[in-house]
């Protein structure tokens, strides 16, 4: 059945005002599918992630809808959450390398987290030690403190203990971006692998770096100043994007394959908008080479083929 | 864009309740310290009075034992209080400035060096070192205090400014800076320090803090100013000649009441404005 | 863990050497002959000003070369010998050092761990309990600027003469000879009360203080959001950063010492509690400078001693300087 998001809206709280970080957005992610979620820094992809699982103050819940498996997620609400974090929601975090209790041996801390869910440890000892065998750890990490791990050994450990329960949906957030290409092509296949044993279901796999998705990724949804802009397979956004950021990216990336670092696209003048006041309508519309009156107002994010979604008023 | 951001700091800075209320008591006890003293009717030390005297419209904050004039010690107490505070203060932050972007920004074995003799001064009970000084002196003013206050208070600064200073030094602004061949003391000065210029601050507020409760100790003790007269020592009189015992409460209380008020008002100005700085730390 | 606290000894040793050398030159460096400046000072019949003169120039050998002189002041340490102490000639300082010990860890071991635990408690509580944080923050700041003495003699002012409900000089009732008995531990109970207090107190309001905003930091910190997001409870993530936040009050505990002493000196005298601060301020009226340097020596040597206990017992609860991973 998969995930359903239905036109979800978030804003961080600030001094200064809302900063409308995740303007409705509307996409489904089928079972077994791994998702890419890309755009530039600050497009409100982690926010996206998080709100899905953790949304906390200052992340404010506007509206929208979350269906998982057919049963909706209150994710408005912290606490009835708890039932759905780790068993059914899970997520690889973006400092998976900080993420774990530095003065805490590793076992011990995933024995005492266990128990918070009413999971005996000794009874999925074996499973766990398996799924170390995996991703080639040694079962002694079980005995060790992380700092005792390299940020590598650190982040395999984050995805075996986060993946343990098998859950429904598995959120990703640039688990590769701070890895060498070699490491980062294991950390992808690794991915891949545990959608392919069953040990979850959706993945959501976030990151800015596109050429990674390629490798990975079912389909790929692109994001723009906290709006989606496009939803597509993989090929067919790699090969055929039809919204014109989506179009612009592809074309300034060097080859598929080759991964681009820099924050902002040097191929595209201008900056995305201030998010605290965006203009009204769509928001691209100040670098979007094909603009015209009708972008005053927001482009609704139509299927135009089926699973090709695209928020744009040319092409709809 | 650097203007626009120390207008974001103003911003906030005019909102902060806790830099607000912080800066209005310390600015109330900055004016009495500098018109205080012109109200004064008599000579600090001088006996002008009925011995031990509550406070009347005449003596009002009473008399002391001896029949001096507890307002007027008072008034030029927090004078000196205030001198130590900006000296020992000023000579502590800027020996810590100087120590810690050197041993951060050269490293090596001079930071070795130096980072031992911070951690032997900072392990040291600077006011054990104060006592010994102070008591082969044989005359002592306030400036004397206050500089010999300031040399043994630095080591916290330093250790706190070496640690900042190894984070910028890695920076690309500052990578920039040295391969154009500029000297170390120039990049110092003009691409580090301006960097951490809102630590510095903060620094040199806790610093000031902490001399002021310093000298407050040593004078107590009996160390204090030989000449002059300062907050501390009218408590260590008042002690000395038995206030606790026959109940001069308007002499016990006035001294330590403006020192709790004028360093506590420093350490919740210091909170304030890290939250000014320190954008995560913004209350919603 | 046995190069960690090596290089913590070293550094003990090197601060150790430091402070003698200090207490040697301090004398010796400033203007005129420091025997001289003593005695003139003194105001004394000039038969006695001889005496003493005589003794002082014996004792600060200050006929020696200055090389001798420190080698003999190093020698004269290790066997204890401290000087005689003016004051209350002729009894050897160490002799009088010795009687005050007691008191000083009467009166600072409690409060010094009470107010420890107490406000890593109350600290931690009050980073999650609205109410508290509003009133235990202010309290706090207002705590930690006191001046000790101040707060001792408010409360020996407030509750020994107002109240009147306890005594504010003395370890114990001059009527009353030290012995063990109750009715003598419930008299030195009852004066040990307020300088305790007062100690308590301030020291409290900067543990918790301590406490509250490590452990908000500690609770923002990428682990505890982790377990979060996983939906661990509360109650896991608190002990956790609970755990975190104890080991930078532990450092910060033997940071402290050095200005917990001073305050504890500062409360001794307000109470006429004979301590060594007590002492200090007997020494400073008179004029006493070998019991002066004898106390110097006494409460560096023990506050480098309550640091290395200390660093033994960082060592061992926290795990990244046990395994030797960091550098300091
Ligand atoms: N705590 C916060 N308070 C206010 N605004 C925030 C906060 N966190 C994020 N934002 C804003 O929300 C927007 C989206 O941020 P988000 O972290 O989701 O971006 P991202 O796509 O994950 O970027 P990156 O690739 O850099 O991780 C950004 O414009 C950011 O400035
Ligand atoms: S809606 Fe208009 S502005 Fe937005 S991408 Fe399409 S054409 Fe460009
Ligand atoms: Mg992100």
């Amino acid at each position: 059945m998969g995930l359903r998001v239905e036109n979800l809206r978030v804003y961080y709280r600030t001094l200064r005002g809302y900063v409308r970080a995740l303007e409705g957005a509307t996409f489904s992610v089928a079972d077994g599918e791994i998702m890419g979620l890309a755009g530039e820094s600050g497009c409100g992809k982690t926010t996206l992630g998080h709100s899905l699982i953790y949304l906390k103050p200052p992340m404010t819940y506007i509206e929208g809808r979350v269906f998982l498996d057919g049963r909706e997620v209150p994710i408005w609400d912290m606490k009835r959450m708890n039932e759905f974090r780790f068993r059914r929601i899970s997520i690889i975090p973006q400092y998976a390398m900080n993420a774990l209790n530095p003065t805490r041996k590793i076992g011990r801390m995933i024995a005492e987290l266990l128990a918070a869910h009413n999971v005996d440890f000794n009874e999925i000892l074996p499973e766990l030690k398996r799924r170390l065998d995996l991703v080639q750890l040694s079962h002694d990490v079980l005995n060790m403190y992380p700092i005792e791990l390299s940020g590598g050994m650190r982040q395999r450990v984050v995805m075996v203990i986060s993946t343990l329960l098998n859950p429904s949906l598995l959120i990703a957030d640039e688990i590769t971006s701070a890895l060498d290409v070699s490491t980062q092509k294991a950390v992808c296949e690794m991915i891949v692998e545990f959608r392919n044993r069953g040990f979850v279901r959706s993945t959501i796999f976030i990151t800015h770096d596109i050429s990674i998705l390629y490798q990975i990724a079912d389909t790929i949804a692109v994001m723009y100043a906290g709006q989606m802009a496009e939803k597509a397979p993989t090929e067919v956004i790699l090969r055929s994007p039809r919204h014109p950021y989506t179009r612009m990216l592809i074309a300034s990336l060097p080859r598929v394959g080759a991964r681009y670092r820099q924050e902002r696209l040097h191929g595209i003048p201008g900056a995305p908008p201030r998010l605290l006041d965006p203009p009204p309508g769509c928001r691209f519309r100040d670098r979007c080479p094909v603009a015209f009156e009708r972008c005053q107002e927001t482009p609704p994010f139509v299927e135009v083929e089926p699973g090709h979604f695209i928020a744009c008023w040319r092409e709809i | 864009m650097r203007a626009g951001i120390r207008h974001e700091f103003l911003y906030f800075a005019l909102r902060n309740a806790k830099l607000r209320v912080g800066l209005s008591i310390l600015l109330l006890f900055i004016v009495a310290a500098l018109i205080g003293p012109l109200f004064a009717r008599y000579d600090p030390n001088a006996y002008v009075g009925p011995p031990a005297h509550p406070p009347s419209p005449e003596y009002w904050f009473g008399t002391t034992t001896f029949g001096q004039d507890v307002y007027s010690q008072f008034a030029h107490g927090l004078r000196s209080t205030f001198v130590v505070g900006l000296i020992g203060g000023g000579i502590g932050t800027l020996l810590g400035i100087l120590i810690g972007l050197v041993a951060g920004y050269r490293g090596g074995l001079l930071d070795e060096i130096l980072n031992m003799f911070t951690n032997i001064v900072l392990i040291l009970p600077t006011l054990a070192v104060l006592i010994i000084i102070a008591a082969y002196l044989t005359v002592r003013g306030i400036l004397v205090e206050s500089i010999f206050i300031g040399c043994t208070a630095w080591p916290w600064a330093a250790r706190a400014i070496r640690a900042q200073t190894f984070s910028l030094r890695a920076r690309e602004f500052v990578d920039l800076a040295r391969m154009s061949g500029r000297s170390s003391l120039k990049i110092m000065l003009t691409e580090i320090a301006p960097n951490m210029m809102s630590y510095l601050f903060m620094t040199f507020i806790l610093q000031f803090g902490g001399a002021i409760l310093n000298a407050a100790t040593l004078d107590f003790i009996g160390l204090g100013p030989t000449q002059g007269m300062s907050l501390g020592l009218m408590m260590n009189n008042a002690v000395l000649w038995a206030a606790l015992q026959l109940g001069m409460w308007w002499w016990l209380i006035p001294p330590g009441a403006a020192i709790t008020a004028i360093v506590g008002a420093l350490y919740v100005m210091n909170v304030g404005l890290d939250e000014v700085f320190n954008p995560k730390l913004r209350e919603l | 863990m046995g190069r960690y606290l090596g290089r913590k000894l070293l550094i003990y040793l090197l601060t150790f050497f430091f402070a003698v050398t200090i207490d040697w030159l301090i004398p010796r460096l400033m203007p005129g002959n420091p025997v001289d400046t003593m005695i003139a000072r003194m105001a004394l019949r000039a038969d006695v000003a001889e005496v003493l003169r005589s003794y002082y120039i014996r004792a600060f050998q200050l006929d020696l070369p200055l090389w001798q002189q420190y080698l003999n002041f190093w020698i004269a340490l290790f066997r204890g010998d401290l000087g005689v102490s003016t004051w209350l000639f002729p009894q050897p300082v160490i002799a009088v050092i010795y009687r005050a010990v007691p008191y000083d860890l009467l009166l600072l071991l409690p409060a010094i761990l009470l107010s420890w635990i107490a406000g890593n408690q109350v600290g931690a509580m009050a980073a999650r309990v609205r109410w508290l944080d509003n009133t235990i923050l202010p309290l706090g700041y207002i705590l930690t600027a006191t001046p000790y003495m101040w707060l001792a003699l408010l409360l020996a002012w407030a509750l020994g003469h107002v109240a009147g409900l306890f005594p504010i000089a003395g370890a114990y009732s001059f009527n009353i000879r030290p012995h063990l008995s109750w009715l003598f531990i419930q008299d030195l109970l009852w004066h040990w009360f307020l300088p305790f207090t007062s100690l308590f107190l301030v020291m409290f309001g900067g543990w918790a203080i301590g406490m509250r905003n490590m452990i908000i930091y500690e609770l923002e910190a990428d682990y505890s959001r982790y377990l979060e997001a996983l939906g661990a409870p509360q109650r896991l993530i608190r002990k956790y950063a609970f755990r975190n936040a104890m080991l930078p009050q532990i450092t910060g505990l033997a940071l402290q010492l050095g200005a917990i002493v001073a305050g504890a000196l500062a409360t001794e005298i307000v109470f006429a509690y004979p301590g060594t601060g007590y002492l200090i301020l007997q020494a400073v009226q008179n004029q006493d400078y070998f019991l002066l340097q004898g106390c110097f020596l006494f409460i560096i040597t023990g506050v480098l001693l309550a640091n290395f206990i200390i660093d033994i017992i960082y060592a061992l609860v926290d795990p990244r300087t046990r395994l030797g991973m960091t550098g300091e």
